[in-house]
């Protein structure tokens, strides 16, 4: 693998970047931090110029040995905050960083103008992931096939002949998407190991377009779960656990000690494609929601999370939690951008019967939306019993922001929410039942020593391959399946289920545009807060407010919108029509830029 | 077994998770015996007396029990599996074919690899919509499908994808008739109930090595399409049965929906079984599988009813089992598996959405005829069924009702004796004594299908012919069909003259034998002056042995009461 000696830039230049490298924004419209009514401003922080005139690369220590793949780095049990913090380059913030923190629109814009190449960005990237390991964002990095796609990408912007907006874009995929010859576990015992020898759908195409694929991040096991703690590759960190704004507010000692008792969870499950976008280490990531898994894990780490319309995106790839819930997830740093991906994404795929047949029209987002002719629908049941005053209170303050710019805003009722978690549940369970059952430890995946019987060979090599979360799911969806359980449970929660769907018809039917909720009750809890309850119990509550959407089938987003009094991202959810992806994100871009959500300072990584 | 994929166990394994790609063809070991069928030690069944239980498939005639105090009513339904004729699966795009090299047709979906989804094969869909018009079924507009769970090696999701709640035809009829007591002249025409028609997938197979304690899986056959059509219990021995099944079998070949060759597992047939008294409810039934011939299917039906009731007159009870035919011993035996106790735990599929057919009159405009199923259409298309095919051939030729029934039963017959009929001047009626007679019972004796068969009907037709214009006689035509049938190829011309065969034309000659024939027998030819014109047979059969069989009998009849006269 050729890899380029520490600190040493790369060859090829274009343009006359090096001279003013961090004195001025290298990228028109880098977003830099903007004080917003509820965090603390953190003024005059960012960017630090550079020590030299050349923007090094961000690890000035040896690079790991190449591998071919690098993945679960021997993480270090304590202090490895500090051992991010020594890691660090001397480039505070310098172009480099900049570029990272680009928006994935900008950065193409960038890479079209040639004021950097996509091996450039791609080595930027790895060096990141490297010295933001702590955070456990990736299972596996694929160092050398990013490399090779970002070099052949870096060939087709030397012709002029870029595939795509995304040709070039370092982008990281949650790992329970297929990707061929990149090992893809679920973050199961099941599947350690495992090299599929084809690509999910949705990989595919963004290979198609150019973009360049990191790795893959880090979930609960087979994406069950709520806070990215239940994966055989240990918890992902939320990286605003590092950042000044939660250590200004929530830690103002900065003990060490203490920091291994403070971090955050990420949300969940797709926690690590969530930090890796929010500490910078890729453009955009792909997650998967079943019952809030993108969007949960968005509003947690800052990020903007889109769960399409069900049957836009093809699921072929994605290994299931839910077959007639599971929708590719988008996560990005604004609502553009997201936009952006759903373009390349989109549309009928022959190899899941459940996309839709009609051609899907990428479309741009308007840069000055009018919501005022909007009618915004406020759900009286998503003030749910254990919603923070906090969130609350940002939400009626989103509500008042739609008022005052002159929307309709109004208090719907969806009477059958308080129903959608225990239906999810039986539906759920019954379906993970189903789908699990193909890992018998025969074609694929592990499979036990056990030999005496081949039915003690099954057991054994479930019981060895999946962990209590799952195989607890199994059990309960069994039982719900079995005959004389089944007209009891699963059909009822069927009818439940097309209950809730109605719910959502009427309102929409009744002049409804968008309604508008919080993505979760609270903000992100320590891990070690966190871990004291159950899986089960954390998914019950922190699915509460996404899963409908699910049910429903609807296209939902989180948007970033304000910091916590701890310094911590809350997020907003807006639920649209099915397939009105347009007039959703419209109206989410509308309220970003009203809300003007600060960029996060990660401290370890840009250095003190 | 398969030898060569011994030794090399996880090859398999190892290609998915190096990404190789397409699959090996390499066995997957499993420590132990997945199923016996078949219990190591087979209880040999005791001598049973030969009861006629088929007897009453003339309809009425019950067997009555052995204590003589009630007779028996046996009842017979069957579940059907008829592999689906396509070049892919069900659900993916492997190729299905017979006997290739072990896991060589393995798609990612078929070998269940995470992630992978359904995707419907509309041939398999159009073929089971066929099958249904043809079996007088309703189509349903609208079907599902559903997942059925159990744990088992060659069924590498944990769950078959089938029909269970909405199958794609329902509530069909299939005539069909069979000969009473083995008499071709005795035919009666039946009728069973479809009860329903329903897509579902194949497993692959399971080869057990006992000797190695492995198992041995081959996933060509996974998700191979079939069409399960359940018959209702409407037939009551196991003659009705196969009569039934055969009548099915010459539907689906000749729709091509399936080969339906039950030695290749094309079609597979369950029979459930019971027995009760007239006027009480059904008995507790059971089910023979494991039956893999016509002929075996009716065997195994008729022991097991005999078993039953032998089984209830002597106070024992019937299980609701699972039990298989053994073909060598002729008997029934009890399977070892759960099956009674599974609980497959039914599930919607939520991959594929319902399946919608459509009819002339629904189908939407502007729509893209690949992406939709036209009933209709398929109605407008069916080709003959076998019945009409039967009824075309007793009014077009003059033949009896049950020829055209072994016409049409004896695969490429009727083609074979339409082909005779066209190249002979001979009258159809008389062609099909020949081909009968003759060639039939010659195919039977060697074991021969008629496209194996030694003689064309060119050549059937030359010997016709030759017959047809009285240059050979009906005897000696036997004798050239004999030499035919070797094979040897020559044409029946070259036969009747290396053989000699032809008749005598020279009256002078014929004359001189039948005079010699007349010297030689003083005996015979008093009796016959004496009145007893019966003895003049005796001299033309005297003449023709005299002539090999080529002299005209009439001609030599005439001859001969001549001379007598004179």
């Amino acid at each position: 693998m050729a890899e380029r000696a520490r600190g040493e830039p790369p060859k090829q230049r274009t343009g006359t970047r090096t001279s003013t490298a961090g004195s001025r924004p290298i990228l028109p419209g880098v977003p830099i931090p903007i004080p917003v009514p509820v965090p603390v401003p953190v003024p005059g922080r960012e960017p630090a110029p550079p020590p030299s005139s050349f923007a090094p690369q961000p690890n000035a220590r040896p690079a790991p040995r190449c591998r071919r793949q690098w993945r679960r780095w021997g993480l270090p049990q304590d202090g490895g905050a500090q051992a991010l913090r020594r890691r660090r380059g001397g480039d505070g913030g310098g172009r480099g960083e900049a570029m990272l923190r680009a928006s994935l629109r900008q950065v193409s814009a960038a890479l079209k103008e040639g004021q950097v190449t996509p091996t450039e960005l791609c080595h930027k990237c790895l060096a990141l992931i490297k010295s933001t390991k702590l955070l456990n964002a990736y299972i596996t990095v694929a160092e050398e096939t990013a490399l090779k796609q970002a070099e052949e990408s870096e060939e087709r912007y030397r012709r002029g002949q870029p595939l795509s907006v995304l040709d070039g874009i370092p982008i990281a995929v949650k790992d329970n998407f297929n990707t061929a010859g990149i090992e893809t576990t679920c973050a199961s015992n099941m599947l350690k190991g495992y090299i599929p020898p084809y690509n999910a759908t949705v990989v595919q195409k963004l290979q198609d377009q150019g973009a360049v694929l990191l790795g893959k991040t880090n979930l609960d096991e087979f994406a069950m779960g709520s806070g990215s703690t239940d994966g055989v590759f240990g918890p992902v960190r939320n990286p605003w656990s590092y950042s000044r704004q939660y250590k200004e507010k929530s830690a103002p000692e900065s003990d060490p000690e203490h920091e291994e008792f403070k971090w955050v969870i990420t949300g969940g499950s797709s926690g690590g494609s969530a930090a890796a976008v929010s500490s910078f280490t890729c453009f955009a990531a792909l997650g998967s929601d079943t019952g809030g898994s993108t969007r949960n894990p968005a509003a947690h780490c800052g990020v903007v999370g889109l769960k399409p319309t069900y049957g836009l995106i093809s699921r072929h790839g994605l290994i299931p939690l839910v077959n007639s819930m599971d929708v590719p997830g988008i996560l990005t740093r604004c609502v553009d951008d997201a936009a952006v991906v759903l373009g390349s994404l989109a549309g009928h795929d022959p190899k899941d019967s459940t996309t839709i047949q009609d051609a899907f029209q990428p479309f741009e987002l308007p840069n000055m939306p009018d919501v005022s002719k909007l009618c915004i629908g406020i759900p009286k049941e998503y003030n749910a019993p254990g919603l923070s005053s906090e969130i609350l209170a940002v939400w009626s303050k989103a509500a008042d922001l739609f008022k005052n710019a002159g929307a309709k805003v109004i208090e719907v009722s969806l009477p059958h929410t308080p129903y959608s978690i225990v239906c999810y549940h039986v539906l759920c369970t019954a379906e993970v039942a189903s789908n699990m059952a193909r890992f018998d430890g025969l074609e694929y995946g592990h499979r036990s020593d056990v030999n005496e019987s081949t039915e003690s060979m099954y057991a054994a090599t479930r019981r060895e391959g999946f962990n209590d979360v799952v195989r607890g799911r199994i059990l309960s969806g069994n039982y719900f399946l079995l005959k004389q359980n089944y007209e009891d449970y699963f059909v009822k929660a069927q009818k439940v289920r097309r209950l809730i769907a109605n719910d959502f018809v009427k309102v929409f039917r009744s002049g409804v545009d968008i309604l508008l909720t919080p993505t979760t009750l609270s903000d992100a809890v320590p891990y070690i807060e966190f871990i004291k309850e159950d899986n089960r119990t954390r998914s019950t509550q922190d699915d509460i407010l996404t899963q409908a959407a699910n049910m429903a089938g609807l296209p939902a987003i989180s948007v970033p919108t304000a910091l916590s009094e701890r310094g911590l991202p809350v997020g907003l959810q807006f639920i649209g029509r099915s397939f009105q992806e347009k007039q959703l994100l419209t109206v989410a871009k509308w309220f970003e830029k009203q809300v003007k959500f600060p960029m996060i300072q990660l401290e370890e990584v840009k250095g003190a | 077994m398969a030898a060569a994929a011994l030794g090399c166990g996880g090859g398999w394994r190892r290609a998915w998770r190096c990404g190789l790609g397409g699959p090996l063809p390499i066995p997957i070991p499993i420590p132990v015996p997945i199923a016996v069928l078949v219990p190591a030690a087979v209880p040999v069944p005791t001598r049973r007396p030969p009861r006629v239980v088929a007897r009453n498939a003339g309809g009425g005639a019950v067997p009555a029990g052995k204590s003589g105090l009630a007779p028996w009513v046996p009842v017979v339904g069957l579940e059907i599996h008829a592999q689906i004729s396509s070049n892919s699966k069900l659900f993916s795009g492997s190729q299905v074919q017979f006997a290739a090299p072990p896991n060589s047709l393995v798609s990612f979906f078929d070998a269940s690899l995470p992630g992978t989804l359904p995707v419907l094969n509309r041939r398999c869909v159009e073929a089971a919509v066929m099958t249904g018009l043809a079996l007088n079924c309703s189509i349903n507009k609208k079907s599902l499908f559903d997942r059925k769970h159990y744990f088992y090696a060659d069924l590498p999701a944990g769950y078959q994808i089938t029909q269970q709640r909405v199958p794609i035809a329902v509530n069909g009829s299939l005539t069909y008739s069979l000969c009473i007591n083995n008499k071709m002249s005795q035919m009666v025409t039946k009728t069973v109930r479809i009860k329903q028609i329903q897509l579902e997938q194949d497993s692959g197979k399971s080869l057990h090595d006992d000797s190695r304690s492995q198992t041995l899986v081959d996933l060509n056959r996974a998700g191979v399409g079939l069409m399960e059509v359940v018959m209702e219990p409407d037939m009551c021995c196991g003659e009705e049965a196969a009569a039934a099944v055969r009548e099915l079998q010459l539907i689906l070949q000749t729709l091509g929906s399936s080969q339906a060759i039950m030695a290749e597992g094309q079609l597979r047939v369950d029979a459930n079984v019971s027995v009760h008294h007239p006027g009480e409810p059904y008995g507790v039934r059971t089910e023979v599988k494991n039956i893999n011939s016509i002929r075996f299917l009716a065997k195994a039906i008729d022991y097991e009813i005999q078993r039953q009731i032998e089984e209830l007159e002597s106070g024992g009870t019937i299980l609701n089992e699972t039990r298989a035919f053994d073909s060598k011993l002729g008997c029934t035996v009890p399977m070892r598996d759960k099956e009674g106790m599974q609980d497959y735990r039914f599930m919607p599929e939520p991959n594929l959405p319902p399946l919608i057919l459509y009819d002339t009159k629904s189908l939407p405009a502007n729509v893209n005829h690949q992406q939709v199923v036209n009933i209709d259409w398929i109605h407008e298309r069916l080709p003959d069924l076998p019945s009409a095919k039967r009824a075309k051939l007793v009014e077009l030729y003059g033949i009896l009702p049950e020829h055209s029934f072994t016409l049409v039963n004896e695969d490429g017959l009727t083609e074979f004796f339409e082909n005779v009929v066209k190249q002979t001047q001979m009258k159809p009626k008389k062609v099909i004594g020949w081909i009968l007679n003759d060639l039939l019972s010659y195919l039977k004796q060697h074991s021969c299908t008629v496209k194996e068969s030694p003689i064309s009907s060119v050549l059937l037709a030359d010997l016709l012919n030759l017959l047809e214009k009285k240059e050979i006689s009906a005897s000696a035509a036997k004798q050239v069909f004999e030499e035919l049938w070797k094979g040897e190829g020559k044409t029946p011309l070259e036969i009747v003259k290396e053989k000699q065969l032809q008749l005598l034309e020279d009256g002078e000659e014929l004359e001189q034998i039948c005079q010699a024939v007349i010297d030689e027998h003083k005996k015979e030819v008093m009796a016959i002056k004496a009145g007893n014109q019966k003895v003049v047979n005796k001299l033309i059969g005297l003449v023709q042995r005299a002539t090999q069989g080529r002299s005209n009998p009439v001609l030599v009849k005439q001859i001969l009461e001549k001379k007598l006269s004179e």
